[in-house]
């Protein structure tokens, strides 16, 4: 088997995607593996447990992007994780942190990454994105050459065979009773 | 030969490989006239079905000229010109003589791997995973049609093969879906999905005199071409809840019967249940997305009919089956027993009643197949249905 004709290749916003993918791994192993390392140095004691659980959202996010065909949905699990992440670094701001330069530094990071999931959540959605009504003119394919009227009704005459037919009780009701059968078989 | 050849998730190539041969007297090889790209085939695409192994040739709606015939098939001659059921069928078997067809019980050669999956073995299938035999498929420029003998639709010269070519598949497909519902004049009929095999099914239902039909989807010239056929149309981009929406259009009382030609990759972002299903798909815990299956339940009629042509391949989750039970709902599905139709649809195609080529919207060649896998998947430049000329 040579000769190949290669499929197109996947856009830059799948591969913007994986790369988002992996990076949420790394990021969230980092995040379970040396939570109080990360917390020391962001100023923020006391947050490990919490950062560790974020750790855990990261890495099950970046398994998802990689492992289904549309990574759409987990992108934007990225974006609400992003804006978590946002709040809880803010906290690090109130009274007087003495790593304050850090935690900017994260926080821009932060920011930076949230920027990329949602250029890449767009671009997804772009690449999917229908066209406006009326692009495609198919109302004229009826696919009945002698008109609608005609074909209405006029595969009646079929025996629906027995074993298709749904039980006479269940048949709409006329007069009290089953309406008849359309047509014997 | 050139053939298109599964390679992996979303990776069709179109290979050379080698030209099928005559391995059993009842077979048939025929030279590849026209053969079309099926939603069942997004599904292996989109590998969400099973079982698929790199190297597979893809393909299940076929039609071409008979070019060499096995020793002991006495009901094909070199020249025919045959449509090729996607189901592969003995003609003799206990379930074939019932007409039963897309569970025949001799065709599918792994029926130890299906009687696994499925309790029992289901009939073998052109293209179409190793749990349904592994057998080559159509997109190709010759197939090796097994049990040929009984495995064909005769057609008669003089008509196109565009008029032709779905009775290999989605044509009956929307018939028996439509025919699962046992119509009656007063009867609205709802279906789910305006890809190929809806407006097929929307068609079917209309020559079979339903009062309304009701299709449902989100793409705009599929609910066009919808309209086209007779359908008045639920627009999911605009419309959250269809369930409601069903409601309102039928008095409060739903339609009697629903269908649903979307199956295992039902689309729902926007809401719970759709998000859920994802991750569970995502992680292995549930292979099929039942978005439309849970809505017709909920849709439906008391006392009315779900007819499932749409594909499902192995285990869902969260449908409200006491919703279900408690409204007597009445269940039917499979896949098509194509054989049982062919002689009538064939008849109402040459009559003029319905011309089934009103839903090409491509014709390529094999070359440009693997391309037009991604097209039609994603529903880019109006893509409906490909048909393809090798
Ligand atoms: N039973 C059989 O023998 C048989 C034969 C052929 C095809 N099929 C199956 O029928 C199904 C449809 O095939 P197709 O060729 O038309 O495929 P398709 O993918 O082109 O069509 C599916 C359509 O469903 C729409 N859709 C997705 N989610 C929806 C939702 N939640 N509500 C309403 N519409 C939704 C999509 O927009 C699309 O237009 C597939 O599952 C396919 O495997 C079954
Ligand atoms: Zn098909
Ligand atoms: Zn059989």
């Amino acid at each position: 088997m040579n000769r190949s004709v290669n499929p197109r290749a996947r856009s830059a916003h799948d591969a913007l995607a994986r790369g988002l993918g992996w990076f949420s791994i790394g990021l969230g192993l980092a995040e379970i593996l040396a939570p109080r390392a990360l917390c020391r140095a962001l100023g923020l004691p006391g947050r490990e447990a919490l950062i560790q659980a974020y750790g855990v959202r990261e890495v099950a996010t970046g398994a998802a992007i990689l492992m289904s065909h549309d990574p759409t949905p987990w992108i934007w699990g990225r974006v609400a994780g992003d804006a978590l992440d946002l709040a809880t670094l803010a906290t690090g701001f109130e009274g007087d942190n003495p790593r304050a330069g850090n935690l900017a530094l994260a926080t821009a990071a932060v920011v930076g990454v949230t920027l990329a999931d949602i250029a890449c959540v767009q671009g997804l959605t772009g690449d999917k994105r229908l066209p406006p009504p009326g692009t495609y003119e198919y109302h004229h394919r009826s696919g009945f050459p002698g008109g609608f009227a005609a074909a209405h009704g006029a595969a009646r005459d079929f025996a629906v065979p027995r074993d298709f037919r749904i039980p006479e009780p269940l048949r709409p009701w006329r007069d009290g009773r089953p309406a008849a059968v359309s047509a014997p078989s | 030969m050139k053939a298109l050849v599964w390679h992996g998730t979303a990776d069709i190539r179109c290979d050379t490989v080698p030209d099928p041969t005559i391995e059993d007297g009842r077979d048939a090889i025929i030279k590849v006239t026209s053969c079309a790209i099926c939603g069942s085939d997004l599904h292996l695409y989109d590998h969400f079905m099973p079982g698929m192994k790199s190297g597979d040739i893809m393909g299940h709606e076929t039609m071409g000229e008979v070019v060499e015939v096995g020793r002991d098939n006495k009901t094909l001659k070199v020249g025919d010109r045959i449509v090729v059921p996607f189901t592969i069928i003995c003609g003799q078997c206990e379930q074939c003589k019932r007409g039963n067809f897309s569970v025949c019980e001799r065709t599918n050669r792994n029926a130890k791997l299906a009687e696994a999956a499925f309790g029992h073995t289901t009939a073998g299938l052109f293209g179409y995973t190793h749990l349904t035999g592994g057998y080559a498929g159509g997109q190709a420029e010759y197939l090796r049609v097994p049990f040929a003998d009984a495995t064909h639709i005769k057609v008669p010269k003089g008509i196109p093969d565009e008029k032709l070519l779905f009775l290999s598949d989605i044509f009956p497909t929307g018939w028996q879906a439509a025919v699962q519902c046992d119509i009656q004049p007063e009867d609205t009929v709802a279906i789910w999905g305006c890809g190929p095999v809806g407006q097929m099914a929307i068609r079917s239902a209309i020559l079979l005199g339903a009062k309304r039909v009701i299709a449902i989807d989100r793409v705009p010239e599929r609910l066009t071409m919808a309209r086209a056929g007779g359908a008045e149309t639920i627009d999911l981009t605009e419309e959250s809840n269809v369930v409601a929406r069903l409601n309102d259009m039928t008095g409060g009382k739903g339609p009697e019967k629903c269908i649903d030609s979307v199956g295992m990759e039902a689309h729902a972002t926007t809401s719970l249940d759709a998000i859920y299903d994802r991750a569970k798909q995502a992680v292995m815990l549930e292979s099929d997305r039942p978005h439309v299956l849970r809505q017709m339940i909920m849709a439906c009629r008391p006392a009315g009919v779900l007819s499932i042509p749409g594909v499902y391949g192995g285990l869902i989750d969260k449908v409200p089956f006491g919703a279900a039970m408690n409204k007597g709902l009445t269940f039917r599905m499979g896949q098509t027993h194509v054989n049982r139709w062919s002689d009538d649809l064939l008849r109402r195609i040459e009559e003029g009643q319905i011309d089934p080529s009103f839903v090409i919207t491509h014709t390529v060649g094999l070359e440009q197949g693997p391309e037009m896998y991604r097209t039609f998947r994603d529903k880019q430049d109006g893509c409906i249905k490909v048909m393809i000329r090798p």
